[in-house]
């Protein structure tokens, strides 16, 4: 027997991130770390217990082992519950046989069977690899007032980044009549945010549709959004003004990291009343040494700095001897920099050791070409030896 | 020689020494003292308990309870949430006509149906005035080795007449033999001072409890270790590894700046054996853009943005523009406005110093501000 929900969200969580290269190639995409504390999935798993919704399945394909480890019973998020909390959702053997998950649409439906279970009204779909804090109780109101079968959410965007995203049209009171893919010459400025109410038994008929013609490419945007347009369902906008961020490449994964200590963007993570949860780890406080200087940073627990940390993020576990200089960069936990090393515009991966006097990326005021200029990633559990030098924009995936 | 740590029943004194630290345990129990940052006092024994393999674990409480419980809930963060054993709490037992304990023997007899149900084979008993990261084991093995009727954790050293003062002091032979009890002697210089860790057989300890109440004799030290040490065994066990024993708020004092040198740090906080505490979801510790920080400990959810040397900081304390915090213990919540100044301070919980203020003391004596206090 299962308690009825009103709403349950799922969770997708199995893309393989790939424009994240070398921090996704053992890790899926909304199991890297992020603000030094945080794995990505913190950001809607915590939107999800914050706003109400206490079921919610995650769907895991590739490379799911860290991502199920962090979920755990998902106790960390308050969602290990008697009725619902977190799932993990993989895909799985069938009598009839076993699929991968083939697109967002497929692996919402191959999970029909865990929806039913709660008997919900209302399903809601969310991405694992967007840093925002949103009241997803208020969207739910706004499907249910407008009696709407799908209400997508929609940030305005600057006009000039509008063909990076799927973009609606909609008109004064809400509705949406139609939208475009990643579109050359954008006509609106209303950009998908990738996350989307159902009511659930339309939900589940276009699904079912979308399953049984073998055309169709099995995903929300190419397939189920358009089907509901055509067959003029009500499909909804609702509006968002506040932080939102796709974290999908290493330049908008560093700036989204950086974003958490400019004081002019507006994501707070120290509001008392919209926590967002983490899995924490088992560590003393930070220790900051007689030669630290640290500015314009966060620190977390376990971090051992006796170096130099300007305007960077530092997670868990990580160590920065005397004399190391980290600016404008994010080491994720474990991480290691020695004496006399210099990391600069860099994403240093979990574990990695950085030698001494070795030199990560570079500052852009000291490259005079500035197309060769970017962020330099070094990937998990890397040595790096002594000396040695890792150009800007460069990908580590190998020790070196 | 093994032994199987389930077999052995862990018992936490939560409330003794309470009287040693002042207004520090005021509104709590020495147990939910604050302590480096991010802990309290209890999550050393229970830590130590968990790690060495203890399954069951029965904390003895008297009185002041109610941060020991808010702090423990359900145990899970000790993974005490067990389905066998696990952490029980032992408030005081009686009617209305019961007073509460004075002794050690009063705290175990009023939780002897816990220790009678308990299935087993040994006891060990810990207070919460030791900071430090120990293995169980290696001291029951040696208690079960040396056909010792009680074990007593002890450390041979210098100490001064204050620590003196609150310690009880074994003379023991050379085999460890303890051959006379000395408590709270008016001395200083070296000897050997127990840690307040005792091992024992479970049905030791009902015996001696049942006949002591009965005979309306309340202290385990006066009244066991010293009235009973030629009928009974006691062995000393010679602990040599890093711990801090907490006397006085002087020695609370000093045991907090100790873990700012890296060297004991590494001694508490070993990677294989945490140390456990409740989780606060808290964001990381924010540090601004002129702030300047030395030789600290901070914890998360802390936001920098002054001065801060030499001091250990708690979770979610605010630091100010132009404030200056030297030598201070900055319990939780702990607000320094813009431009004050704080030496050698222990502030408790959700302290405020006001903007410009200055707050100085001297470092044999750090002053006190008491919880929620507006300075």
């Amino acid at each position: 027997m299962f308690n009825k929900k009103e709403c349950v969200a799922m969770l997708l969580a199995g893309g393989q991130g790939s424009r994240l290269y070398a921090l996704t190639q053992t890790v899926a995409k909304p199991a890297v770390p992020f603000g030094a504390k945080y794995r990505i999935i913190d950001f809607p798993l915590s939107n999800c217990i914050n706003s109400g919704i206490d079921t919610v399945g995650v769907l895991t394909q590739y490379q799911p082992l860290v991502l199920n480890e962090y979920i755990g019973n998902g106790q960390p998020w308050d969602l290990d519950r008697l009725h619902g909390g977190v799932h993990v959702l993989p895909p799985y053997q069938k009598a009839s046989g076993a699929d991968w998950y083939s697109g967002t649409a497929n692996a919402i439906y191959q999970n029909l069977s865990f929806i039913d279970r709660y008997d919900p009204e209302y399903v809601m779909i969310l991405s694992g690899d967007h840093i925002y804090k949103m009241d997803y109780a208020q969207m739910l109101s706004y499907h249910k007032e407008k009696n709407a079968a799908c209400t997508i959410a929609v940030l305005d965007v600057p006009m000039e980044e509008a063909s990076r995203f799927g973009i609606m049209f909609a008109r004064d009171d809400g509705e949406i009549y139609g939208f475009e893919e990643k579109p050359k010459v954008p006509k609106s400025t209303l950009a998908s945010m990738g996350i989307y109410i159902f009511t659930y038994s339309k939900l589940k008929k276009y699904l079912i549709e979308n399953e049984n013609d073998k055309e169709a490419t099995k995903d929300f945007g190419n397939n189920i959004i358009p089907a509901l347009l055509d067959n003029k369902e009500r499909v909804y906008a609702y509006r968002f003004d506040g932080y939102w961020k796709d974290v999908g490449t290493i330049d908008s994964l560093w700036e989204a990291n950086m974003d958490l200590i400019n004081p002019n963007i507006p994501i707070d993570l120290y509001d008392p009343a919209w926590k967002i949860y983490s899995r924490n780890p088992i560590l003393p406080p930070q220790s900051i040494g007689k030669n630290a200087s640290v500015q314009n940073s966060m620190v977390t627990e376990g971090c051992v700095i006796d170096g130099s940390v300007e305007f960077s993020m530092i997670s868990e576990g990580v160590t920065v001897e005397e004399g190391a200089v980290i600016y404008d960069s994010i080491l994720m936990p474990g991480c290691h920099v020695k004496k006399g090393a210099h990391v600069e515009y860099a994403i240093v991966g979990e574990d990695s050791v950085i030698g001494e006097n070795a030199q990560i990326g570079a500052r852009p005021e000291t490259i005079e070409d500035k197309d060769t200029w970017g962020v330099a990633v070094v990937g998990h559990k890397l040595n790096i030896s002594d000396g040695a030098v890792v150009a800007p924009k460069a990908i580590i995936y190998e020790d070196m | 020689m093994g032994v199987n740590m389930g077999n052995v029943l862990g018992l936490v004194f939560a409330n003794m020494h309470d009287m040693t630290v002042g207004d520090l345990t005021k509104n709590r129990t020495m147990g939910s003292l604050l302590f480096g940052g991010r802990y309290r006092l209890i999550d050393f024994p229970l830590s130590n308990m968990v790690n060495s393999g203890i399954n069951a674990v029965g904390v003895i409480t008297k009185d002041n309870y109610q941060s020991l419980l808010d702090h423990l809930g359900s145990a899970r963060e000790w993974d005490l949430a067990r389905k066998n054993g696990g952490l029980y709490i032992l408030p005081p037992f009686g009617n209305a006509n019961a007073s509460l304990y004075a002794g050690r023997i009063e705290a175990l007899n009023g939780a002897m149906s816990f220790i009678r149900n308990s299935m087993c084979e040994y006891v060990i008993m810990s207070d919460c005035d030791v900071v430090g990261n120990i293995e169980y084991k290696p001291i029951v093995e040696k208690h079960v080795e040396s056909g010792a009727d009680i074990t007593v954790v002890a450390h041979t050293g210098q100490y001064t007449a204050d620590e003196m003062k609150m310690s009880t002091v074994l003379n023991t032979e050379a085999d460890g033999r303890v051959n006379s009890v000395l408590i709270r002697p008016e001395l200083s210089g070296t000897c050997t001072a127990s840690m307040n860790i005792f091992v024992m057989k479970k049905d030791l300890l009902i015996e001696i409890v049942s006949d002591l109440i009965a005979r309306g004799m309340v202290s385990f030290e006066s009244d066991v270790l010293q009235a009973k040490c030629g009928e009974l065994k006691i062995m000393a066990y010679e602990y040599t590894g890093y711990f801090s024993k907490i006397t006085s708020v002087n020695s609370y004092f000093k045991a907090n700046m100790d873990l700012l040198d890296p060297e004991n740090a590494a001694q508490v906080y070993l990677p294989k054996r945490s140390i456990y505490t409740k989780v606060s979801d808290n964001a990381p510790a924010k540090y601004d853009l002129n702030c300047s920080v030395k030789n600290s400990l901070i914890a998360d959810g802390c936001i920098i943005e002054g001065e801060v040397e030499n001091s250990v900081i708690f979770r979610g304390v605010k630091v100010g523009k132009g404030a200056k915090v030297r030598n201070c213990i900055l319990m939780q919540g702990t607000v320094v406005e813009d431009n004050a100044e704080c030496n050698y301070l222990i502030t408790d919980k959700n302290v405020t110093i006001g903007e410009g203020h200055t707050l100085t003391s001297a470092p044999s004596y750090p002053m006190y501000v008491a919880k929620g206090a507006s300075v």
